[in-house]
């Protein structure tokens, strides 16, 4: 019988939670690293039981720990994490010029056929990747030499590059998002770049329909058709359907359009969720009320699903990396909280419980799908 | 024979308790201090200094004889006391935040 493992990175440590198929009684493993922030943490899908995680101390900096059991027991790997070449600037706050500084791996992306290949996009932004299990990492310099590098600015949470596609028709098409400059697709396994933003449009920036500067939040695709994009913008929700050339608009009848999560169905390409959150400054749903959005149609018509979920007095956020999707028939779908909940339904969203209540502010969530 | 004392965290990221004991060759300095360390507990580079610019991390501090010796040269003379183990180095993740 199939199974899930759930990893779940969090403000103070990560936590392994596994199930079985039917994903009702949870085995909760943790907290690993307890104390640092642990922004993220996946498995191989080559090798499931090699696993990757960043984890963070404001005092003592980053560290990329691996697993080769499943989150049994791990090993510190490297984490030296050096520009290539003149570092050069982007923007800062004010608009003045900033010297790139490394500040932390937000997420990590493992190849979809080596396990000992995995990318890491870091803050300041930039792409690097290691071939020999993290033990060393080398920046694919392509990217920050695009030519916008100098018109990068941060976002609230930093100038971070925070999503990695990896396109599993093509091994040499990437897919990657910046807060705030965008999104940005090789071709060439990263040597070289092109800004995928048309389409886009963000009224807090002096030019709304710049090639960069848009504060994209997540991309997800489904992997039966990886030239279809799903984005969820600083606001709106976004599609494309020609591998990021250009984006519509699928907001439709959303309570709010901002929000941070979106992902894709496993079996239902058009299919996708989104969790809508209030903002500027508020960051928590709606009404108190705590949605999960599908749109069974690739956006525009979405029906909020509540069932199991907090409908009072809820003002917890749902962070960027904080949704996953299994692949078991029956599709389950999971996400966390900065209230420290992870929540899960066994029916792709129809209904859903917590695993568990209380763990610390959750960072990030990914769910592998185990024999 | 040189004491070292290391915070709480990163005791447990090189799997030691208490305190380490490392051999250091000629002058004893913040900086061979740091290489012997670092060479013994490899886990731990770039968690106390920068791998590149080997300057301390602007959260640690590191404190012998009851003196801050944060803002010594990295290859200034430690105390005499550490240098010869009487005493341990401290290296202490400073408090901050509220």
């Amino acid at each position: 019988m199939s199974r899930v493992r759930v990893l779940v990175g969090t403000r103070k440590g990560a936590f392994v939670l596994a199930s079985d198929g039917k994903r009702e009684r949870w085995d909760v493993s943790g907290p690993h690293f307890g104390g640092w922030e642990i922004y993220h943490v996946k498995g191989s899908p080559a090798d499931p039981n090699r696993l990757y995680a960043s984890q963070v101390s404001g005092w003592f900096g980053q560290l990329i720990q691996r697993s080769n059991d499943g989150g049994q027991t791990w090993e510190p790997v490297g984490n030296k994490f050096v520009y290539d070449g003149v570092p050069g600037t982007h923007q800062w706050y004010d608009g003045t010029p900033h010297p790139w500084e490394f500040k932390r791996v937000w997420h990590l992306e493992p190849s979809l056929t080596d396990p000992d290949a995995v990318y890491a996009g870091v803050e300041d932004a930039a792409l690097f990747h290691s071939s020999d299990g993290g033990k060393t990492w080398h920046e694919l310099p392509g990217l920050r030499g695009h030519g916008s590098g100098p018109r990068w600015q941060p976002g609230a949470g930093g100038l971070c590059l925070h999503t990695i596609l990896l396109d599993p028709s093509d091994p040499a098409r990437i897919f990657i998002a910046i807060s705030a400059a965008g999104a940005f697709r090789t071709d060439d396994a990263g040597k070289t770049w092109r800004a995928i933003n048309q389409g886009l449009r963000s009224q807090y920036i002096p030019d709304p329909t710049a090639e960069v500067g848009h504060c994209v939040h997540h991309i997800t695709m489904h992997r039966s058709r990886p030239g279809v994009l799903f984005m969820q913008k600083h606001w709106d929700v976004m599609r494309s359907d020609d591998a990021g050339d250009s984006w519509q608009e699928v907001s439709g009848n959303l309570p709010t359009d901002f929000g941070f999560a979106i992902d894709v169905h496993a079996h239902e390409p058009e299919t996708i969720y989104v969790v809508p959150i209030k903002s500027d400054s508020e960051h928590y749903p709606p009404d108190g009320k705590l949605r999960v959005y599908r749109s069974r149609t690739g956006g525009n018509d979405w029906e909020a699903l509540t069932k199991g979920l907090p409908q009072r007095d809820c003002y917890v956020n749902v962070l960027r990396d904080a949704m996953a999707i299994d692949s078991l028939e029956s599709c389950g779908v999971y996400f966390g909280t900065t209230g420290g909940q992870v929540y899960a339904s066994a029916n792709a969203g129809d209904s859903w419980a917590p695993i568990v209540r209380d763990l610390p502010a959750v960072l990030s969530v990914e769910v592998q799908t185990l024999p | 024979m040189i004491r070292v004392v290391l915070p709480a965290h990163l005791q447990t990221l090189a799997h030691v308790g208490g305190e380490v004991e490392l051999v250091v060759e000629g002058q004893v300095t913040q900086r061979t201090v740091l290489d012997a360390l670092e060479a013994c507990y490899p886990m731990l580079r770039g968690t106390i200094r920068d791998q590149v610019t080997y300057e301390r991390r602007p959260f640690v501090r590191f404190f012998g004889c009851e003196q801050d010796l944060s803002h010594e040269r990295p290859d200034a003379t430690l105390p005499e006391p550490v240098a010869t183990g009487i005493e341990p180095f401290l290296v202490v993740g400073a408090i901050a935040g509220g």
